[in-house]
């Protein structure tokens, strides 16, 4: 393969004489041939020729023309997409899974590690975490196969409270059992890592704390905050940077024809539109649409938080 | 059970605070407790009720009288073919495709750690693209399907077996390794790849570990790819067949068939799904102490990717 070398040979930013270069690669080729090869193969064939085929988006696409031979439509998808009322209900089902997702479920992990930094028993604080991080193992089937289990009509949620309501059918009960049982499963795990970042923080300086009688929000305050801040902030823009790429998976299976109302998403329409009704330029168009606002607000993010933090970003 | 352990700490323990500090405390740790034990109940309910009578459960729920206790469930469950054919499936994609992917990641990643590496700009920049912007369901699809690739296991496996995400955490790994290391071994005149695969390769165990052991769990779990890929019941993967039984109400169809009336079946078809979460959790959950050697490992890799 000769293309990479020749790219990197382009972009190479000292210029050195061409025997040099020849005479670098000789000694270097294995570099590119064997170790950095496959992955760029695999990287251009599955995501850069995808890449080419947003233009679906914009045309009638015919599968015997191909993608580059079929009729051009414009941004007629997008129009039609943004002017019908699916589009607000929507774009507001993803928000709203999404953002409340993440002030619901982005302080519990930093209060359990607060809570697990305390304990002191080495034995005990294992055990805590052992449970803890146990359901981030449970694959999304079977979470979804256990809520519907647990709040089933007949179910012991219902035997609980003495009612006979079926929780899978009720809109309104969408966005609870799906965030709810987000927590279940990945505030433990999600917790990982402000425990080591905690672990990480100077015993000095929390001994001295401790004897100057810093009590414990003081201690929190000056200690142990500033020691798990960087991974906070990096965390934070992680989950706020990819809200509108909130997962297929989960949603899809929590879904019922009754609850579509808050349980249909974006990810899911798209599936639907495209791949079950074979509308594959408005899918298209509607998964772009996702993808552009995803990548302005990770860009927003970021720049919101590099003010905040100092011209630290990620 | 290990929850109550933390929600009653020794009085040793309480001494080293005072006033207010001891009453926060007592609440972060009730708190902590009933998280715990929010974790814990519902997977023994599913444990428990997976051993009732079909009729029994439905009827007064959970019991401890034990002549109620059978192991239809089981029995119909694992005697099934498509749950086996599912097992093997999952099997054999999550290994495969946590051999190739780590592989290749990490192969990607030696390189992308040199600072000498002539291009390394562009590779970056090449690979880095892909983490924010995409093709999009329709289009990898498409391709796919063009390629020939539709109802084979490969679909699965290839499109997600390079991640840029695990190469960016592979490199600042290989970055950390003493350069005392790789100094003494270049003056060989070793080339690159038994300098890899002699110097570098066998001291990064934990991160082979840690990348391991999210493909591997990644894999087992997931399910839109098989969804939309495979179509033949042959190749459908575990996950594919719990979503047909847990999500979908719908058993295979030896499972319940031998019921006379409707309502047995139906009885029937809820108690297997408490059977099959058991069983198809069953595997991750051996394995589990084994990854948790990993977990710290794990952390020291992820704690330095900012």
């Amino acid at each position: 393969m000769r293309t990479e070398p020749e790219a990197a040979a382009l972009n190479s930013k000292n210029k050195k004489p061409a025997a040099g270069m020849f005479l670098y690669f000789k000694q270097h080729w294995q570099l590119y041939v064997i170790f950095l090869l496959p992955a760029f193969v695999l990287t251009f064939i599955f995501k850069y020729i995808p890449m080419s085929g947003i233009m679906i988006a914009f045309e009638k696409y015919n599968p015997i023309k191909g993608v580059f031979h079929s009729p051009f439509v414009g941004f007629e998808y997008f129009q039609r997409f943004l002017a019908s009322p699916d589009f607000l209900s929507y774009l507001g089902n993803t928000l709203k899974l999404s953002v409340y997702g993440l002030l619901w479920g982005f302080p519990v992990p930093i209060i359990l590690a607060f809570l697990l930094n305390r304990i002191v028993n080495a034995a005990r604080k294992r055990n805590m975490q052992l449970v803890l991080y146990l359901p981030n193992f449970i694959s999304v089937i079977v979470l979804c196969g256990m809520v519907r289990i647990l709040l089933s009509v007949t179910g012991p949620l219902n035997l609980l409270l003495g009612t006979h309501l079926n929780f899978m059918t009720m809109p309104s009960a969408f966005r609870t059992i799906y965030i709810a049982s987000g927590i279940w499963q990945g505030a433990g795990w999600a917790s990982i890592m402000y425990t080591a970042a905690l672990a990480n923080a100077s015993k000095d300086l929390k001994e001295a704390a401790q004897l100057d009688g810093a009590n414990i929000l003081q201690q929190i305050r000056y200690v142990e905050w500033p020691a798990i801040k960087d991974v906070v902030v990096i965390q934070f823009i992680l989950s706020a940077g990819n809200i509108m790429s909130i997962g297929f998976e989960k949603a899809y299976a929590l879904q019922t024809d009754m609850n579509l109302k808050t349980a249909e998403i974006i990810s899911t329409y798209v599936y639907k539109k495209g791949l079950l009704d074979g509308n594959y330029g408005f899918s298209t168009a509607v998964g772009l649409f996702n993808t552009v606002i995803n990548l302005v607000l990770l860009i927003c993010v970021n720049m919101i938080v590099k003010k905040m933090n100092d011209g630290k970003g990620l | 059970m290990k929850a109550k352990a933390a929600v009653q700490p020794k009085k040793s323990f309480f001494a080293a605070y005072k006033g207010m500090d001891r009453i926060i405390l007592l609440i972060g740790y009730i708190c902590l407790g009933l998280f715990a034990l929010i974790i814990i109940i519902p997977m023994l309910y599913i444990v428990i009720a997976s051993f009732m009578d079909p009729v029994t459960l439905q009827n007064s729920g959970i019991t401890f009288d034990f002549s109620k206790w059978t192991l239809t469930a089981y029995q119909r469950v694992l005697s099934n073919k498509q749950i086996w054919t599912g097992f093997g499936n999952a099997v054999l994609y999550s290994v495969l495709y946590t051999v190739i992917s780590v592989g290749i990641t990490l192969l990607a990643a030696y390189p992308m750690s040199r600072k000498d590496l002539k291009g390394r700009g562009f590779f970056n920049v090449f690979f880095m693209i892909t983490m924010f912007f995409g093709g999009g369901l329709i289009p990898t699809y498409l391709l796919i399907s063009n390629m020939g690739m539709l109802d084979s296991m490969w679909a699965v496996i290839l499109p997600g077996a390079f991640s840029v995400w695990n190469m960016i955490i592979a490199r600042t790994y290989y970055q950390g390794i003493p350069a005392e290391l790789k100094e003494a071994a270049s003056i060989d005149g070793a080339n690159e790849i038994i300098f890899y695969f002699k110097i570098m390769l066998p001291v990064c165990a934990p991160i082979i570990a840690v990348l391991s052991m999210w493909q591997f769990v990644g894999m087992w779990n997931s399910y839109f790819d098989a969804m939309i890929y495979l179509n033949s019941e042959s190749k459908q993967p575990l996950q594919l067949v719990l979503r047909a039984i847990l999500i979908q109400s719908q058993p295979q169809p030896g499972m319940i068939s031998d019921m006379q009336s409707t309502a047995a079946r139906a009885q029937l078809g809820e108690l297997l799904k408490y059977a099959t979460i058991i069983i198809s959790s069953i595997p991750l959950l051996v394995m589990y102490p084994f990854f948790q050697k990993y977990f710290d490992a794990g952390i020291m890799v992820g704690s330095v990717k900012g």
